[in-house]
């Protein structure tokens, strides 16, 4: 039996249809479809019910050196309300997860981790802390919202004073509200585009999502499922846990390198990292220029040889192609380079080309 | 769910015409919105042979594949070109956006009615 988020009976009044997702149930798609509703992210805004990502306290006097321990990135340099992406490592150097790290203050941190991996990511944190820190399971209380799109920041300002709204990418506002409901407001999203992305109490979730469905309805925005979030991260070519990453490929290999500080003093996965020395795969990106949709899990081929595995493809909205990324051999193709991918039996042509596939003018 | 009276169904959600011993196949209303925006089209070519409950082509949506299954045997006299650039038109208007036509039918699966497919798929949805 799968959990509602504080927003499943607006999600089902609003046409969504319901599928089971990370122990979840939540719309893939409303009656608009994930084509109008992908479109709506690129030129207008949407808004997503992200409420099944996992939130996760670090605080004490420790938190700062047990988050360089566990996490790839740095974080001795974050100024209060920053925040900062990381892969997190085994031993292995595999990918237990990637996350986001807000510093809300010295020694409290707000940690937002993908919905499937909460509980193992939960229980690594515990595993590994030392010193004065804990970690705090607080998902339950929070709902996510995610804002997103060329008119998101025109909706937001609607409701709430300009002084609330964070200015840079990757900076959020805590303890600040929307229209009188308190929450955090974060520069941040998963769509390639502009805009924020919310954080509240679950109870206060369907009257903020009502609320901003509203003040957006001039500027085009509209509900959109899991389905376009999808969609729109892939054109955006940003990795997805389970997908570009899992517990055996590290994260030189998904190509996160600015996100993996080498020269930190120490971090869990670093010494295999650097026993590994160069990434024997490498992420790439991928244009089908043949007949047909390549989808993950699917073999690519250079010349005849075998030379890796998709990891994640689908037609894109926007681009209006379809495109694939693969974990490969790393010295097996290039930018510009031909490859084919067996398609259930057939074999469709594609080009290497750089990532990411899309990138919004500025 | 849009019905049309004059065709008949098959249980994997196809419809069916036949006219002078030539059967044209297509999705159904109802396919075609649990599926979703579909993107992709591959059919057979003319000429191909098919067969009673085996999959002639498939469908892609944005987000995942599904074949199309064959009514009946017999041997490919026709596919909707169109649809190929097109695939949007199964979603616009399922029950012109037809997939193949078939001849020299030598077996029939046992088709529905627009009242029996109804409740097929209603009985499908709620299960």
């Amino acid at each position: 039996m799968e959990r509602k988020t504080p927003l499943y009976d607006a999600h089902v009044k609003a046409g969504g249809k319901m599928v089971p997702f990370a122990g979840y149930s939540l719309p893939v798609q409303y009656q608009t479809g994930v084509i109008k509703e992908h479109m709506a992210v690129r030129t207008q805004a949407g808004l997503f019910d992200v409420s099944h990502m996992g939130e996760i306290l670090c605080e004490g006097k420790d938190a700062v050196a047990n988050l360089q321990m566990l996490l790839t990135n740095n974080y001795d340099n974050l100024v209060d309300g920053q925040a900062r992406y990381s892969p997190m490592c085994n031993e292995k150097g595999g990918t237990v997860d990637d996350l986001i790290v807000y510093k809300k203050s010295d020694g409290h941190y707000f940690i937002v981790v993908n919905a499937a991996n909460k509980d193992k990511d939960y229980q690594w944190m515990l595993d590994h802390q030392f010193g004065e820190v804990t970690f705090t399971d607080v998902s339950d209380q929070y709902a996510q919202l995610a804002l997103q799109g060329p008119k998101a920041m025109e909706t937001l300002r609607k409701l709430t004073e300009e002084d609330h709204i964070p200015k840079k990418y990757y900076h959020a506002v805590f303890d600040t509200d929307v229209a009188g409901i308190p929450c955090i407001i974060s520069k941040t999203g998963y769509t390639g585009e502009d805009g924020v992305e919310l954080y509240l109490a679950s109870e206060n979730a369907e009257k903020m999502w009502d609320m901003l469905l509203e003040a957006g309805k001039d500027e085009g925005l509209i509900p959109c499922g899991l389905g376009a979030r999808d969609t729109l991260r892939m054109e955006a070519a940003m990795p997805l846990y389970g997908h570009e990453m899992n517990d055996e490929v590290t994260p030189l290999e998904t190509g996160l390198n600015f996100a993996v500080k080498m020269k930190k003093e120490n971090f869990i996965g670093k010494a295999a990292m650097e026993e590994s020395g160069e990434p024997a795969i490498k992420r790439v990106g991928m244009k089908v220029t043949g007949r047909g949709i390549i989808r993950e899990e699917q073999d690519v081929y250079v010349d005849g040889q075998k030379v890796g595995r998709t990891t994640s493809g689908t037609h894109c909205p926007y681009l209006g192609y379809p495109v694939a990324m693969a974990l490969v051999d790393a010295k097996s193709c290039e930018e510009g380079s031909k490859v084919e991918v067996d398609v259930r039996g057939r074999r469709v042509e594609a080009e290497i080309v750089p990532l990411p596939f899309y990138k919004r003018s500025k | 769910m849009e019905l049309r009276e004059e065709l008949k169904y098959s249980k994997s959600h196809e419809w069916v015409k036949e006219e002078d011993g030539e059967v044209t196949v297509g999705l159904t209303d109802y396919a075609q919105s649990e599926l979703g925006d579909l993107v992709f089209v591959n059919l057979p070519e003319e000429g191909d042979e098919v067969t009673v409950g085996e999959a002639f082509g498939d469908v892609e949506s944005v987000k995942a594949v599904s074949d199309v299954y064959s009514p009946v045997s017999g041997v490919v006299s026709e596919i909707n070109e169109a649809l190929l650039d097109a695939p949007e038109s199964i979603n616009e208007a399922p029950y012109d956006a037809w997939f193949i036509k078939v001849k020299e039918i030598t077996d029939t699966e046992e088709l529905l009615t627009a009242e029996e497919y109804e409740a097929w798929a209603e009985e499908e949805k709620n299960s």
